[in-house]
């Protein structure tokens, strides 16, 4: 499965004239062509492909809406509002850049849950996962500092706030955050500063986004099995198997995506974004994108002094440890076998992860009061839980299923279980190609 | 999926043990969360996939708007040009915008003049600036109303957050408009303390009572179509009419989606048949 | 049906053509809106007409005012002005099109096609030289009307081109009196 000779043959003179020179078409071809994939990838699998767009598709209407937008905190907020208004098709393509970043991140947090699930980040994909991470982080800022630019209220206090967890670091935190607001409050310098980098962290997001995939064809996808492709017969070409169902994914998924854009345009969003941003006055209750909640909730969780950590300090140490435990995931599970399908144990523990971040994120959406501080404490146990303890423990006392000997084997068990296909149409695709 | 369902089934299990727990019991005197009583959920004409405005409507909330809301409340955002949306020509338009004065200039002498609107103008704000307008309200500007229908919503809680999704509830802002119009001239509960300068209304978003006094009466503006002239009808046409301030491609968005949707189902739908045929013959 | 068929180019199996039609379909209408969001919008051709008041200008003068991001002369021609004007044969013009938005597209460049009947004293005009857009200096050159200093071309006392590079008569814009003091153009 690793990047092994090229099949590519230049079909005529041009191609031919290229290939000396430049061998892109060979690139494209060995990558996305007769690049092998596991037979056996299910749905879970084409939200790679899906995420591509997504970017694709937020680096588009971003750089048109920035044709039009304007950062200046007397204009940003009535820039807006014109392309709502007045410019051509600008409703439509300012609902999907905002919607989309929210369909974005849903991509992600699948992607990512995918990842847990399959074990896609064990050995020999370590880097694969960590690159991803990066991904990840960088599109939290960019998503952020986007937020910022309708210069609303939440916006506003969203990057007050958000500015403020570097104000808890020992000594140097307050001229951190000034260095980082250009002020000693949200203003002008900083919605400028925010426009530039929101302009050029996309950018960066797809230079790593190029190396993810580079690590990922030098190891080959992971496969529900978690088993490593061993012969010819587990695999099939890229295109057009890949390709077909990935775009059916992509489908539904964007189906979904338009159904958002065009009936509730603003149900992701918040009312009070659309009040001009009002530096003397606080909304009732500051709650940030949907896509931060989780660790939103963890950071108002810490209520109590660590040790000589006061409150502030250790809740936003605890968020980005939350985010921090991503990249140390392929060390943390001890297991050897590699997939939640063969892991009864693991994968109960997962659902419960899964769940609890849910927990999370509604928690985070809820004023901190009452009863859901003591919750939020209990589920950002939780969650270091589950990567700290449940994680390396379970890896070296769960006792795995039987595996099956390779991915073919496992494919052909569950067509004869499901009685699908004929013993004899096993035959590898690849031959066919 | 039996393992998603189960897991979903324990998450709405955790979710409604902590809904319990958070509806602790409160004073009716002394409430703490906002608004009171929640608003009504109205029937609107731009509501749902097919939605459209209501033109005749929209006309008579922007009478609404220029013969009560407008004496304080500025719509800095509307242009004049735009109130074909309502239905309306362009000379009536002409006419509606020269009925406004807008202060211009400089001239070539340097100085501001006043003159008559113009089409592209916008509607001229009733206060100079925010501190006047503040000054002269009782140290709380009211709220400019171009977006005040999508700026204003009560949360809607679990689970009616999720079966808003597909009933494409999306009316929060004409919802509350609608209930906090009509939600004066109420008795507090006993012992409740109302500031002075202050109007109990128990829809009003932040607080017990707001300083906008009940600004509409039963009679107060002239309809020329027949419509009931009453406080109820008045807060639901002034309600529509903002939503069209706040969101004037409504119509557009809804059709251009329809439109889009039905694409995708279809291209969908042979994307799936192409897929099927690729992977007929690979087990997999 | 085998998998061989797949990748037989000769077989276009019609499914496969629908599908990819439809993407093409799907793609195009995407785009659009990218391409859409380019044009003038709603507000900047809300201002695409202004009302001129010209009451206090007297023969042998103009003003300038500003439409649509290019100036527009408004003169009041002098009766000598006028005379060379309707003086200058048409074969003798580089360009025998009056260029007034207010005509047919073919109208001859006379003087007063260049005007508006019954206010033949008055020249409303897009003071951009059909050039490469500069903006010719009034009453300046060898014919008494335009110059423009870029690139040296010279128009008469009715904005038509007579030498230089400029290709076309300066723009008569659309424009009427809505009264004897006021001018509406756009």
């Amino acid at each position: 499965m690793s990047e092994g000779h090229s099949t590519y043959t230049p079909k005529n003179g041009i191609e031919r004239w290229f290939d000396a020179r430049m061998p892109l078409p060979r690139l494209v071809y060995d990558s996305f062509v007769a690049y092998p994939v596991p037979r056996n990838l299910n749905y879970m699998w084409t939200f790679g492909g899906i995420l591509s767009i997504m970017l694709a598709a937020q680096i588009l209407t971003g750089i048109v809406l920035a044709m039009h937008y304007t950062s200046d905190t007397n204009l940003a907020f009535d820039s807006v509002e014109k392309i709502m208004r007045d410019v051509n098709s600008g409703w439509l393509l300012r609902y999907l850049h905002s919607n989309g970043a929210s369909f974005f991140f849903v991509a992600v947090y699948i992607h990512i849950f995918r990842g847990l699930f399959y074990g896609s980040y064990k050995a020999p994909r370590e880097l694969l996962w960590i690159l991803g991470c990066i991904i990840y982080l960088l599109m939290m800022a960019t998503g952020f500092m986007g937020y910022v630019l309708p210069w609303g209220q939440m916006s506003f206090w969203g990057a007050t706030v958000i500015t403020g967890f570097f104000s808890a670091i020992p000594l140097v935190g307050n001229w951190i955050q000034e260095l980082l607001l250009g002020g000693f409050a949200v203003d002008n310098p900083t919605l400028n500063r925010f426009f530039a980098l929101h302009y050029l962290l996309p950018f960066m997001i797809a230079g790593v986004v190029v190396l993810h995939i580079w690590a990922l064809h030098v190891v080959g996808q992971s496969n529900p099995t978690g088993i490593e492709v061993k012969s010819k017969t587990d695999t099939v070409p890229f295109t057009p198997y890949a390709t077909i169902k990935d775009a059916f994914g992509m489908m539904v998924f964007l189906f979904v995506f338009a159904y958002f854009v065009f009936y509730l345009p603003n149900y992701l969003g918040h009312p009070d974004n659309y009040t001009v941003a009002n530096p003397l006055k606080t909304p009732a209750h500051i709650v940030p994108e949907w896509y931060f909640l989780p660790f939103y909730a963890i950071l108002r969780a810490i209520t109590f002094n660590i040790g000589p950590i006061n409150s502030k300090l250790g809740g936003v140490l605890c968020m980005f440890g939350a985010i921090a435990m991503l990249f140390l995931v392929p060390w943390l599970d001890t297991s050897k076998v590699r997939s939640a399908v063969y892991r009864p144990w693991y994968k109960l523990f997962f659902w419960l992860f899964v769940a609890d971040a849910i927990l999370l994120g509604w928690l985070g959406s809820q004023p901190a009061e009452g009863s859901y501080v003591f919750m939020a404490q209990m589920a950002t146990l939780f969650y270091f839980a589950f990567f700290l303890v449940i994680m390396p423990v379970l890896g070296l006392i769960e006792t795995p299923r039987r595996m099956p000997n390779s991915i073919t084997e496992a494919v052909l068990e569950k067509n004869k279980r499901a009685g699908g296909y004929p013993t004899g149409a096993a035959a590898a695709p690849e031959t066919k190609g | 999926m039996k393992k998603i369902l189960t897991s979903l089934a324990l998450l709405g299990l955790v979710a409604a043990g902590t809904a319990a727990i958070a509806a602790e019991e409160h004073n009716p005197a002394a409430p703490t969360h906002f608004p009171i009583n929640e608003p009504k959920e109205m029937s609107w004409s731009f509501a749902g996939p097919f939605g459209t405005y209501d033109k005749a409507q929209l006309q008579r909330g922007l009478k609404v708007y220029k013969e009560v809301c407008s004496a304080c409340h500025s719509m800095n955002l509307v242009a004049f040009r735009t109130l074909e949306g309502l239905g309306y020509s362009e000379a009536q338009i002409k006419t509606l915008a020269a009925g406004y004065t807008i202060h211009d200039g400089p001239n070539d002498a340097g100085d501001m003049f006043d003159r008559p609107g113009k089409p592209s103008d916008h509607f001229p704000a009733p206060f100079p600036n925010t501190e006047a307008a503040a000054a002269a309200n009782g140290g709380a500007a009211p709220p400019d109303m171009s977006l005040l229908a999508k700026a204003r919503g009560v949360e809607r809680g679990f689970p009616r957050f999720i079966f808003d999704i597909f009933t494409q509830y999306a009316q929060g802002g004409p919802d509350y408009i609608h209930s906090l119009l009509t939600g004066y001239d109420q008795t507090p509960p006993a012992g409740m303390v109302i500031p002075e300068g202050t109007h109990y209304n128990p829809y009003f978003l932040s607080g017990v009572s707001l300083k906008m006094p009940k600004p509409l009466s039963d009679g107060q503006v002239t309809y020329d179509d027949g419509s009931p002239q009453t406080v109820d009808q008045y807060a639901r046409d002034v309600a529509a009419f903002l939503m069209w301030a706040a969101e004037p491609h409504l119509e557009e968005r809804k059709k251009t989606g329809f439109r889009v949707l039905v694409f995708m189902l279809l291209f969908g739908a042979l994307v799936y048949m192409t897929k099927r045929k690729v992977w007929a013959d690979v087990p997999h | 049906m085998s998998a061989t068929d797949i990748h037989d180019p000769n077989r276009r199996d019609f499914l496969y053509v629908a599908t990819g039609m439809a993407a093409v379909v799907g793609a195009g209408a995407v785009a659009w809106p990218f391409i859409d969001q380019m044009r003038p919008d709603a507000s900047t051709l809300a201002l695409a007409s202004v009302e001129v008041d010209v009451s206090s200008l007297q023969p042998g003068s103009s003003l300038i005012v500003k439409w649509r991001g290019k100036p527009v002369v408004v003169r009041n021609r002098t009766e000598k002005e006028m005379k060379d004007g309707a003086a200058v044969s048409l074969n003798d013009l580089k360009d025998p099109i009056a260029r007034n938005a207010n005509l047919a597209a073919d109208a001859p460049a006379t003087d007063a096609n260049r005007t508006t009947p019954g206010k033949e004293a008055w020249m409303v005009m897009v003071q951009v030289c059909t050039h490469l857009g500069c903006i010719p200096l009034g009453q300046e050159g060898d014919f008494g009307g335009w110059f423009c200093p870029c690139h040296g071309s010279q128009y008469d006392t009715a904005g038509r081109i007579r030498k230089g590079p400029a290709p076309e008569n300066m723009a008569i814009p659309v424009y009427q009196f809505i009264s004897d003091t006021k001018i509406r153009i756009g």
